[in-house]
């Protein structure tokens, strides 16, 4: 016997050729992998259409920085880095897997180009991969099963614990990595025995520990070794194949196109049906997703994708203070539903309303579209359409709790939620002290470049109306030629159609758009986040919208803005980002650069802030809504600012500002802490 | 079961100052925003749950003139089967008895099992409802809480003061004057209003009901409004003005000044 028998060659007892089992298990393996993958794909031939084929460069690149750059993963560095390596091992070792199926039928097959020195580079990386891989397995093991980091635990109300499918994974995974080591360290053991020839290994790798191992084993056992090794690796590998689809587990094979598919364009909600233009709407019988098969194919993709990794409930406003909403079960619960009605055999059961089956209404009302967990989801799951979706669904069924019917009804009669009269819109520029001092245009009669699109909150609200106030003065002195709509403007309807209410929004929107056309102006200027996303993201065919924070950074970097050094030198001053201006229009750098051109303003950042923002509770109709929960979303974000040292919270938005200022009250630090408009603070300022 | 609610269309409270006209008989009426009656909105839910469980027929039907057509949509649209409008020139400026004889004209006509109202409306008589059953001739349950359906009758809540409750049984046909709180009124959207917008609903006047033009309107009315105005202040009220944040802060040094804090 010169060298050690390869599977292709070998026989069982010597009769029985291995060759047949190595040839039988893929075509079985593939066979029933392919059966299931059919029945998975059937829900998604089901669901809605949904136009995923656009921007190919934007996707393309999504692809190389999310999926194959898993740029998202050290977010949670730990488990991050973890998965890179895991991650990166399945990438390296999917050639050497897919040429040992063959080497089954075929000894020492090599896959064409790494025959030569490539296959020897490849050989000393792969090996150091399979090594990696086993050594994250252990860590992530025993993070896993003994640590148990707390976003993976499963509340009661949502099933059962998912450890131990985790730590199973985990350990097919080991067993790949130290089958192949050891099939392949076997062979190199046993040729050394027989003529003395040294390969060349990767030292401290899993084959190289192997080898040393093995030595000085029999030769008898090194054969049964490298025949039983490669039938646990060739069991295992197909096996994991076809249990990929059953859990988890699937994004390993979904991942890929699911990231591909993402959202890539941010702050916008998805028509009611794709395909269906707007004015056409009134045809459609149903709206919105009432049954599982209502969802489009993209969302149940998502469904199939998530890795149950927790991130996006970890990073989730509602889920922190205890409201019914936690977006990982969102897409656990669908999932599980998936399964359940699409079983691998026999009929298709036909779908419950969801909010009633697996859903409850208060869940689906608790997200105040924050966007913290699509931002954070390292496989590019959506959570915001799907809500606006199911919520669609259930205004269209009626179930709207009581606390937003009058907001609604007030929106649908006047055009602004607290049911004001609209002659009384442009008030706020009826203040005495302001009016002595300041005209504000009203572009029904007179003509401007720029319209200051105020939107409700701050055209009504005793309180914020300063927002609106110091808008005008800040516009004013940088010198922006422009008026105001009056009784003329409407709600902007953000939260009208991301509250489901689509029909009531079209109306609004259509309101707008006509009377902001006819007033011919060449941009908009806004101080509500929320309105100037409706505008820039909703709407369509208006002209360019800005943020007065994006307009004060311009004239100051233009230098025709100028600011007086800080009134209050003592304070500490912290930015916290707003939802809209931030996450959704990636509006980061403005309202800082426009602090710190304050001489001698102390700032400070929360840990939270960018694009992990939190949350302050919502704007628009979500001020109207009575959630369950246990704290305010503005109380823990107050309670944040103050760790980070801060005595005043800058925001930029009047919701944040509502939102901050209760919850100071609420957090017993009246005194200590002030919230503060961005645009307060520059009027303030204004050399 | 064959139920038929009478609702009303009302200027909106939520929606609306209110404000005197400058003869000082009614409301300014130039910048109301109108929608159904509170009181009559929880009857149609009740209405429409309880065909839902039992089945039949839920018919909404108001006195008023062509713009009272869009509250009986919106009914319409949140499940109300059908919808009739009672409108004559002569029907205008009936009083409370005037509105109860034209719904029993119509009311005869039909073959309802229960008929509801809203406890009370806009102007707050509370007495359409008492009156159309003392003309049906029918039992009557006023304020009611609670509705469930028996064979050939139905059992009704009341809330006494005191926050007790009362159960009663009462026999089919009845008529009920609904209390809100009842149920949570399920949510009437554009798009729903739109899906009935083409519905045909009857109009129907004095002729086509049979009534005697002179038996309501202004001149059946037993009852005038002479006089619409706000009380002058009494000895020790003080209305507080300013903003809300301005409003709160005398209250709390009033508060604090007799105090009360």
């Amino acid at each position: 016997m010169s060298s050690i028998i390869g599977p292709a060659s070998f026989k069982f007892f010597g009769i029985f050729p291995a060759a047949i089992l190595s040839f039988v298990l893929p075509i079985i393996g593939v066979g029933v992998f392919t059966y299931i993958m059919a029945r998975r794909i059937a829900p998604l031939v089901r669901a809605n259409p949904d136009n995923r084929f656009d921007q190919i460069g934007q996707r393309v690149k999504n692809l190389v920085v999310i999926w194959l750059g898993q740029m998202r993963q050290p977010r949670y560095m730990l488990a991050g880095v973890l998965h890179i390596m895991i991650f990166a091992g399945f990438l390296i070792l999917s050639i050497r897997s897919t040429s040992l199926v063959i080497i089954g039928v075929s000894d020492g097959f090599v896959l064409p180009g790494l025959g030569g020195v490539l296959g020897d580079i490849y050989n000393f990386v792969k090996d150091y991969a399979a090594t990696l891989v086993l050594v994250a397995c252990i860590i992530a093991a025993v993070r896993r099963g003994i640590y148990k980091p707390k976003r993976y635990d499963v509340p009661e109300k949502y099933g059962h614990d998912h450890t131990a499918e985790a730590v199973f994974v985990l350990g097919i995974i080991a067993t790949l990595m130290i089958s192949e080591s050891l099939y392949e360290a076997s062979e190199l053991a046993y040729e050394f025995q027989h003529t003395g020839v040294e390969h060349f290994l990767a030292p401290l790798s899993l084959v190289w520990i192997f080898k040393g191992m093995l030595a000085s084993a029999s030769q008898n056992l090194l054969q049964g070794l490298h025949i039983f090794t490669y039938f646990v690796h060739d069991l295992t590998f197909f096996f994991f194949l076809c249990f990929l689809p059953l859990g988890k587990h699937f994004h390993v094979i979904t991942s890929i196109f699911n990231v591909f598919f993402m959202r890539v364009k941010k702050g916008n909600i998805k028509p009611v049906m794709h395909g269906v233009s707007d004015d056409r709407l009134d045809d459609l019988e149903s709206f919105g997703v009432k049954t599982l098969e209502d969802f489009t194919w993209k969302h149940m993709l998502d469904f199939y994708s998530c890795a149950d990794c927790g991130r996006c409930s970890d990073q989730c406003p509602a889920n922190a203070v205890g409201r019914p909403l936690s977006p990982r079960f969102i897409t656990i619960k669908a999932r599980d539903l998936i399964f359940k009605n699409y079983p691998f055999s026999g009929e298709i059961y036909k779908s419950k309303l969801l909010v009633e089956d697996i859903y409850t209404e208060d869940e689906i009302w608790s997200c105040t579209t924050c966007g913290a967990c699509e931002e954070e989801c390292p496989l590019g799951i959506e959570y915001i359409d799907k809500m606006v979706d199911l919520r669609r669904g259930m205004v269209d069924e009626g179930m709207v709790p009581q606390s937003l019917q009058k907001p609604l009804k007030a929106l649908e009669k006047r055009g602004n939620p607290y049911g004001k009269m609209e002659k009384k819109r442009a008030e706020w520029a009826n203040d005495k002290e302001f009016k002595a001092n300041w005209q504000i245009k009203d572009l029904a009669k007179d003509a401007a470049d720029t319209l200051y699109f105020v939107d409700s909150i701050t055209s009504y609200d005793d309180n914020i109306q300063e927002i609106a106030r110091r808008t005008s003065i800040i516009l004013n002195k940088a010198g922006v030629d422009f008026g105001i709509l009056g009784k003329l403007e409407k709600d902007s309807g953000n939260e009208v159609l991301r509250f489901g209410e689509e029909m009531l929004y079209q109306d609004l929107k259509a309101q707008n758009t006509e009377a902001i056309l006819e007033t011919g102006v060449k941009q908009i200027v806004t101080a509500d986040p929320h309105a100037y996303n409706a505008l820039k993201n909703d709407y369509t065919g208006l002209p360019p919208v800005k943020h007065i924070s994006q307009v004060v950074a311009e004239k100051i970097a233009a230098g025709e803005l100028d600011l007086k050094p800080c009134q209050n030198p003592d304070a500490v001053y912290v930015y916290h980002d707003p939802c809209y201006l931030g996450r959704h229009n990636g509006i980061y750098e403005d309202p800082r650069q426009a602090l710190d051109a304050i001489d001698g303003l102390t700032r400070v950042e929360l840990e939270k802030s960018r694009d992990r923002s939190f949350c302050c509770g919502g704007g628009g109709l979500m001020l109207f809504y009575e959630p369950e929960e246990e704290t305010r979303m503005g109380v823990l974000r107050v309670n944040m600012a103050a760790e980070a040292g801060a005595t005043v919270i800058v925001t930029a938005c009047p919701f944040c500002l509502v939102n901050i200022q209760d919850a100071i009250k609420v957090a017993g630090k009246e005194g200590e802490m002030e919230a503060l408009d961005f645009t307060e603070l520059i009027e303030q300022h204004l050399a | 079961m064959e139920i038929l609610v009478c609702v009303k269309r009302v200027p909106d409270t939520a929606e609306n100052e209110f404000e005197l006209n400058s003869a000082g008989n009614d409301l300014d009426r130039d910048d109301l925003v109108y929608s159904v009656n509170e009181w009559d909105n929880y009857a149609v839910e009740e209405a429409i749950q309880i065909v839902d469980n039992v089945g039949g027929n839920v018919t909404v039907i108001t006195v008023g003139d062509d713009e009272s057509e869009e509250v009986l949509r919106r009914e319409m649209a949140m499940g109300a089967n059908d919808g009739i409008l009672l409108s004559d020139d002569a029907f205008e400026a009936s009083d409370g008895k005037g509105i109860a004889t034209i719904l029993k004209a119509e009311i005869e006509k039909g073959n309802y099992d229960l008929i509801m109202t809203g406890a009370q409306a806009d102007e707050g008589a509370g007495q359409v409802g008492g009156m159309v059953a003392a003309m049906l001739d029918m039992p009557y349950a006023s304020l009611v809480n609670k509705i469930e359906v028996g064979d050939g009758k139905i059992i009704v809540g009341r809330e006494i003061e005191g926050g007790n409750q009362e159960m009663n049984e009462i026999e089919l046909p009845c008529v009920l004057s609904i209390q809100t709180g009842i149920n949570e009124p399920r949510y009437v959207g554009i798009r729903g209003i739109r899906k009935v917008a083409s519905v045909d609903i009857p109009v129907k006047g004095a002729g086509d009901l049979g009534i005697d033009a002179g038996s309501v309107g202004n001149a059946g009315a037993k009852t005038r409004r002479v006089d619409y105005f706000v009380p002058d202040m009494g000895d020790g009220a003080e209305m507080l003005e300013g903003s809300t944040g301005e409003i709160i802060e005398k209250l709390i040094e009033k508060l604090k000044a007799k105090g009360g804090l």
